[in-house]
């Protein structure tokens, strides 16, 4: 799994490539906490490249949206499709996070 | 397939089950909910079945009637994870509980799925039928 960071000028944009599952969710968690430390707390995480996720990496997105709430931020997920949506769907993940179809919709969203 | 039941191994999971699956002709979407399901399986062996030693997962593929059949082991105490309650999916993302969904996937992406307890090892079986031809 990779995970890029691009900082525009109201949030920061995170593009996750490849899987996130029991092995690289921690990752993940470990690159959102690094950046929320370093007081960003705007998000818009990019699934266009992502082909696999588990309960593993939903509950990594969870965990990191739990704690940007607390802290008054907000994260948006852009290009949630095919088969990675399913799973959100079916964990009822689907209705709690903020979706939108592309990157620029989110960033637009965030203001 | 056997392996120690650690998560660094879930890679070597992924390849069999999905070499098996693809020798069945297994179509994508469902695929992709077999390996999601194997994956939260095993998963739960490797955080469960062995507190205090190492332990093996053992996988098993084959083909029953019209479906695809997967059993996944372990030789830890008797524990049937099917008994776990499924979690709340319609809380709000504060009252979300962070655990719980590995057992709900495995309900929800197969077409169905069993325990036993057998020779001294936990059993779940699922199995996965191809989607009937002319629906999506």
């Amino acid at each position: 799994m990779e995970i890029q960071t691009k900082k525009e000028s109201n949030a920061t944009v995170v593009t996750i490539t490849g899987r996130l599952d029991a092995v690289t969710a921690p990752e993940y968690e470990k690159k959102l906490n690094e950046l929320i430390d370093d007081e960003n707390i705007c998000f818009v995480v990019d699934f266009a490249e992502l082909d696999y996720i588990s309960s593993a990496g939903l509950r990594v997105l969870l965990a990191t949206a739990k704690r940007l709430k607390g802290k008054g931020g907000q994260i948006r997920f852009a290009n949630v499709k095919g088969t990675v949506k399913e799973v959100f769907d079916i964990s009822g993940f689907g209705s709690i996070f903020q979706m939108d179809d592309t990157v620029a919709d989110a960033l637009a969203k965030i203001g | 397939m056997k392996c120690a039941a650690s998560v660094g191994n879930l890679f070597l999971v992924t390849e069999f089950v999905e070499e098996c699956a693809d020798r069945f002709g297994l179509e994508t979407k469902r695929k992709f909910g077999l390996l999601v399901a194997v994956e939260e399986a095993f998963v739960n062996i490797c955080s469960y079945a062995y507190p205090d030693r190492e332990g093996e997962a053992e996988l098993s593929c084959a083909v029953g009637g019209d479906a695809f059949v997967l059993e996944i082991a372990d030789r830890g105490a008797p524990f049937d994870v099917l008994s776990l309650p499924d979690p709340d999916t319609t809380l709000g993302i504060m009252e979300r509980e962070i655990g719980g969904l590995g057992v709900h996937f495995i309900r929800s992406l197969s077409d169905s799925v069993s325990y036993r307890r057998e020779d001294g090892r936990n059993v779940l079986r699922m199995e996965f039928r191809p989607a009937e031809k002319g629906l999506s």
